[in-house]
């Protein structure tokens, strides 16, 4: 009995967050995948590092050192023009993780402006953001996609040296990608606003003379945070997906820049030469996402409890 | 019930106009134009010739034109020629709608069948050894990327054990429907695989929500099985948030089928819209893009009336 009460004793005295970690820490997938993926993006930072300390150069074509297998000058082997796969592979996920956390980031902030403002505004604005939303939904969206990374920017005024530049295959994804993810969130986010601004103290503060700006981001936003990170990290899975498949067709990121997805354009025709080459982008791929859907299951047993099931 | 689908039916007319036109803007916007195609074939061509070819096409007509006339074709029915096919779009588009349809009602009843299977497993002892490697599978369902799952299917049963063509179509048009079904096996199997794990997910939630609810209570306490309980009682009522979230799905299901079809080369929609994106074959494009919007929208439609027809209480209008 004493024990009992030292112990709510203890769990009332904790914060908020300490009582999220601690049922985080059960879900031990999600903490595997953390770990992980802390690793992952420690092994993509330090790519330049590695390569230099490995004494390798993931640039330069060798014609004549194509398809090497796995040495150890060459720790994965080399690819169809002979530059080594590893120094490729690790610099590829640098650019699949910041289109997939930048992109993710992105539709989220869209998605909570739009949330915000269908449900605390009501009306005729919300039934259009809505009945928006819900059409986004329904289309065919990697068709659509597909045309968009297709477009061919001078023609909507980008000037040519930027429409030209090496890295705007990285920014156009980004931003393909961020338009594509954001209805999860505008709907998860209307819907709790829906409810939250009928709350008393939102009519507090209505009343003592906030205005719409104010009540939105300083009395509404805070209490959907949780729902708004979990949402986020169970969708930078989808970026990271969207963003390989669409690389993988040759619309995503452009070579030379390597990323996961399009480290296996060539695999295809590869497939009977090297189907080493196909094997392991799509399985850093495969545990990056499953990784980062973990992780979001984690954070909604530990932040949402009363989404909790069973 | 006919009021709130004739304004479903009105909503989704609605969203294909309005689809119509953000299509064929973005269409135009994509590089060249079907003269600059024409220069490319035939180095003769002066300037001059461009600018009045351009003219004699309208090409070089406001966009808010070029639609308006490219509209009143198709309402009459006529949709235009493909570049790379030099067949009216139609002739093309037909066959292609048709062999998407096989490929997406057959995956999707193999992959709802097993997602209700597995589901309903799951959930029925929560937190179990059962549920968790049900769980473990459907994670690697959805964070599967399917264009990779594609290639190991390829690599696995067409190079490694040869037993299943790695694409494409029988050769001769009288294969036999065995020979048909080989080519088939692999692309349904991978449509299905990318999306029992979706399917799954949204089961089990929606049966673990009916089972604590206070009807299984009753039936339980009334000494009905526990089978009929679960498959009769609990099933039915889940089966209506599940229908919802899949109709959601079905404009990712038909993503999911572009990209198998390209790595299969299988002839439907998904491989004739890329390839005519990646050709430049500007009106099939347009056309394809539009059936596909279509295609979805009726989906949903489909799934409303299922909705309906699961729930008692829905009676629309």
């Amino acid at each position: 009995m004493a024990e009992a009460a030292m112990e709510a004793e203890a769990i009332r005295a904790q914060g908020t967050l300490t009582l999220a970690w601690r049922r985080f820490r059960r879900h031990r997938l999600a903490v595997a995948s953390t770990l992980t993926l802390i690793v992952l993006a420690a092994l993509a930072l330090a790519a330049a590092p590695i390569e230099a300390a490995l004494g390798l150069d993931g640039q330069t074509v060798d014609l004549f050192a194509r398809f090497q297998p796995p040495s150890t000058a060459h720790p994965l082997g080399t690819d169809e023009l002979g530059r080594d796969f590893l120094v490729r592979l690790l610099y590829g996920g640098r650019v699949s993780l910041f289109v997939g956390l930048t992109a993710a980031l992105a539709s989220a902030v869209l998605g909570t402006a739009i949330g915000l403002i269908a449900g605390y505004r009501g009306g005729w604005l919300d039934s259009l953001l809505m009945r928006l939303t819900d059409s986004v939904i329904a289309l065919p969206l990697l068709p659509l996609l597909i045309v968009l990374a297709a477009l061919d920017l001078s023609k909507i005024g980008v000037p040519a040296e930027i429409a030209q530049s090496e890295d705007i295959s990285l920014y156009r994804i980004v931003a393909i990608v961020g338009l594509a993810g954001w209805t999860t969130v505008a709907r998860l986010v209307r819907g709790a606003a829906l409810s939250l601004r009928e709350r008393d103290y939102v009519l507090a503060a209505t009343g003592a003379g906030a205005g719409a700006g104010r009540i939105m981001l300083v009395h509404i936003l805070p209490n959907l945070i949780s729902p708004i990170v979990v949402a986020t990290t169970l969708s930078v899975g989808n970026v990271i997906l969207l963003e390989s498949v669409l690389s993988f067709l040759g619309l995503g990121i452009q070579p030379p820049i390597p990323s996961w997805g399009n480290l296996l354009t060539n695999a295809q025709e590869l497939i009977w030469e090297a189907p080493a080459l196909a094997f392991y982008p799509g399985t850093l791929i495969f545990v990056t996402v499953i990784a980062f859907n973990f992780l979001g299951d984690g954070l909604q047993d530990a932040l949402d409890p009363k989404a909790m099931e069973g | 019930m006919t009021g709130y689908l004739t304004g479903r039916a009105l909503q989704s007319a609605i969203v294909l106009l309005v689809m119509s036109f953000v299509i064929y803007a973005l269409i135009g916007l994509m590089p060249g134009d079907p003269i600059d195609l024409m220069i490319n074939s035939n180095p003769k061509m002066t300037s001059e010739d461009a600018a009045r070819l351009r003219a004699l096409y309208g090409i070089d007509r406001p966009i808010l034109e070029r639609y308006g006339h490219w509209l009143a074709a198709a309402f009459g029915g006529d949709f235009g020629f493909s570049r790379i096919h030099a067949r009216p779009v139609m002739d093309i588009l037909l066959p292609a709608l048709g062999n998407t349809t096989l490929l997406l009602g057959v995956s999707f009843a193999l992959s709802l069948a097993f997602g209700l299977w597995l589901g309903v497993l799951a959930a029925v002892r929560p937190y179990s050894r059962t549920d968790y490697a049900v769980n473990l599978l459907a994670f690697a369902g959805i964070s599967v990327p399917p264009f990779w799952l594609a290639l190991l299917l390829i690599i696995v049963f067409a190079v490694m054990l040869g037993l299943l063509p790695a694409g494409g179509v029988p050769m001769t048009s009288d294969a036999g429907l065995w020979e048909s079904l080989r080519y088939a096996v692999l692309p349904v199997a991978n449509l299905t695989i990318a999306s029992i794990g979706g399917h799954t997910r949204f089961v089990r939630a929606a049966m673990i929500e009916t089972l604590r609810q206070d009807f299984i209570r009753t039936a339980r306490a009334k000494g009905i099985g526990e089978r009929r309980v679960v498959y009769k009682h609990a099933l039915r009522h889940a089966l209506v948030p599940v229908t919802t979230i899949v109709a959601l799905n079905f404009g990712a299901l038909f993503s999911g089928a572009l990209i198998t079809e390209t790595i299969f080369a299988y002839p439907g929609m998904g491989k004739l819209i890329f390839d005519a994106i990646m050709g430049s074959d500007f009106n099939l494009a347009l056309v394809s893009l539009l059936f596909a919007t279509l295609f979805t929208l009726a989906g949903n439609l489909l799934a409303d009336l299922a909705y309906a027809a699961l729930d008692p209480r829905i009676r629309y209008g």
